[in-house]
């Protein structure tokens, strides 16, 4: 992993974090939604809503999820050694719901996180914030509300590290993530 | 055998092929194991209780000795995965048992059974199993003859994190048929691979193996003494159906020798932890107000189960996977 450069320092982060935070402000005013039930996936995602769950002073605690349990690729690459349980500590049922993920790259962890989310209820509605939006979809789900859109080539891969402070790096992509690295979540 | 047993359960990168014994793997896995479980705790407590991880996979429950609990919790760990369930219970016949074995073995492998969990009277059952079944098949051992019982194993040791924490410094007591049990074993195994601080074992002179110093134990006959200050206390069940002679004077003395009472649960720490595998003979092992009361964590115990059965099956479903993977490319 030697060869990452910085893409984003934790300055350029929090702002784009302050500017998400007041889009997703608009949008839950613009929807009526009374009292959102913020949602963050493991690890970056969480680490992003934490910071938007205090910005936008949010009543109900926040959720986790893992969605080690939903990927579509376990038969290709087994067990994530380190899985974590998901926390969903208020009933989703009838709730409006805003699913937050770092990175939305082919769509494939959001898929999962959906999936997963209806196992535990049946939820109002669910919005989806990233903080980067790049090309390389490969499933019909898009971001309402995003901190970056930026050009990167396919065998490019950025990545949010943190959690304090928060950085976005850029580095190659590796084909296979060997045992013991954290699993790359959205191939 | 360690050597072997390590070959025979894991891959070139250590993942889990089979799970057989604890004998032959290290604290890492046993730490993997105990993650991944605390991963599936919460699924029993949600609206469905299924993940779809093991969806289209088939797994054989291959019971050739009766078990009501061990089995239910397999079933529900495997169903809890989105796999399929297959329960077979066939009692060893008269049939020479390495025919019957193979035989069972190769039919089902022709149903593209993907996991076999088997139960046995004979020690190595298991073994021979996972030795000669198909690349992509799994093994798991859920209870070979005196041999081992690893999954049980693992839901105490579980069982034991969720309340303590942490294994070092801690001094865990087993109690009563230590001779006759796959369970101590694999138990003894697992809490010196975490590192706990001590092991004992408390036990009359005709239920200890003979060589149980050798595995790593502090031996105790007098019980007041061995639960002197320990924090996690494991009643064996009397294993009757396994006893031959006199083994024992009755069941009436064996339980003032060897029965826990509150007042000998007061010798262990403030905190200590009471487990048992079940099934309970009230009055012999322990009396009922301390398998009720609030140090008692047996029900606990059962719930833990289906976690770490979650865990082993999906771990090794998910290794046999990246196989047969292999062999395809």
């Amino acid at each position: 992993m030697s060869d990452n450069t910085t893409f984003m320092q934790a300055d350029g982060v929090e702002s784009l974090i302050d500017v998400m935070a007041g889009k997703i402000w608009t949008l839950i005013n613009d929807k009526e939604i009374a009292d959102p039930l913020m949602v963050g996936i493991r690890t970056g995602g969480v680490w992003l809503a934490e910071r938007l769950h205090q910005e936008l002073g949010l009543r109900d605690p926040l959720g986790t999820l893992d969605i080690s349990f939903y990927r579509d690729d376990f038969t290709r690459i087994g067990m994530n050694p380190e899985v974590h349980p998901s926390d969903l500590p208020i009933p989703v049922d009838d709730r409006h719901i805003i699913l937050v993920d770092d990175v939305l790259h082919t769509g494939r962890t959001i898929r999962a996180a959906l999936n997963e989310i209806f196992d535990y209820g049946r939820p109002a509605s669910i919005t989806l914030a990233t903080l980067v939006d790049r090309s390389g979809r490969e499933l019909p789900i898009q971001p309402d509300v995003t901190g970056l859109h930026p050009s990167l080539d396919p065998d490019q891969h950025i990545t949010l590290i943190g959690p304090d402070p928060l950085g976005l790096i850029l580095g190659a992509k590796t084909n296979r993530t060997s045992r013991g690295d954290e699993q790359d979540k959205d191939v | 055998m360690s050597l072997s047993n390590k070959a025979l359960q894991l891959d070139d990168e250590q993942r889990l092929l089979h799970f057989l014994t604890i004998d032959g793997l290290d604290r890492s896995i046993l730490t993997e194991i105990l993650d991944t479980a605390e991963g599936f705790t919460g699924v029993s407590e949600r609206t469905i209780k299924k993940v779809p991880l093991c969806r289209g996979k088939v797994v054989a429950n291959l019971f050739f000795e009766n078990s009501t609990r061990t089995r239910t919790t397999f079933e529900l760990a495997a169903k809890r995965l989105s796999a399929d369930v297959l329960n077979l219970n066939i009692s060893a016949s008269a049939t020479s048992k390495g025919e019957t074995l193979l035989d069972t073995l190769r039919n089902l492998e022709a149903m593209h059974v993907d996991m076999f969990i088997v139960r046995h009277a004979t020690s190595g059952a298991a073994h021979f199993i996972a030795q000669h079944a198909d690349p992509g098949v799994g093994v798991i051992n859920a209870g070979d003859g005196r041999h081992a019982h690893p999954t049980q194993a693992m839901l105490d040791m579980f069982t034991i994190r969720r309340h303590k924490g942490e294994f070092v410094g801690l001094r865990v007591a087993i109690v009563g048929d230590i001779l006759h049990s796959r369970v101590a074993r694999s138990q003894i195994l697992a809490l010196n691979t975490l590192g706990v601080s001590e092991v004992r074992v408390v036990a009359p002179q005709t239920l200890l193996p003979s060589d149980a110093r050798s595995l790593g134990v502090h031996v105790y006959h007098d019980f007041d003494e061995g639960i002197r200050d320990v924090d996690v206390i494991i009643m064996l069940r009397l294993q009757k159906e396994r006893m031959r002679g006199a083994m024992l004077p009755s069941e009436h003395e064996y339980f003032s020798l060897y029965g826990l009472t509150e007042r000998r649960l007061a010798m262990a720490k403030p905190d200590a932890i009471v487990m048992h595998p079940g099934p309970i003979n009230r009055g012999v092992e322990m009396d009922s107000k301390v398998a009720d009361g609030s140090k008692s964590v047996i029900l606990q115990q059962v719930s833990y189960g289906i976690a770490i059965r979650m865990a082993i099956i999906s771990m090794v479903i998910g290794t046999q996977n990246l196989r047969t993977q292999e062999v395809a490319v």
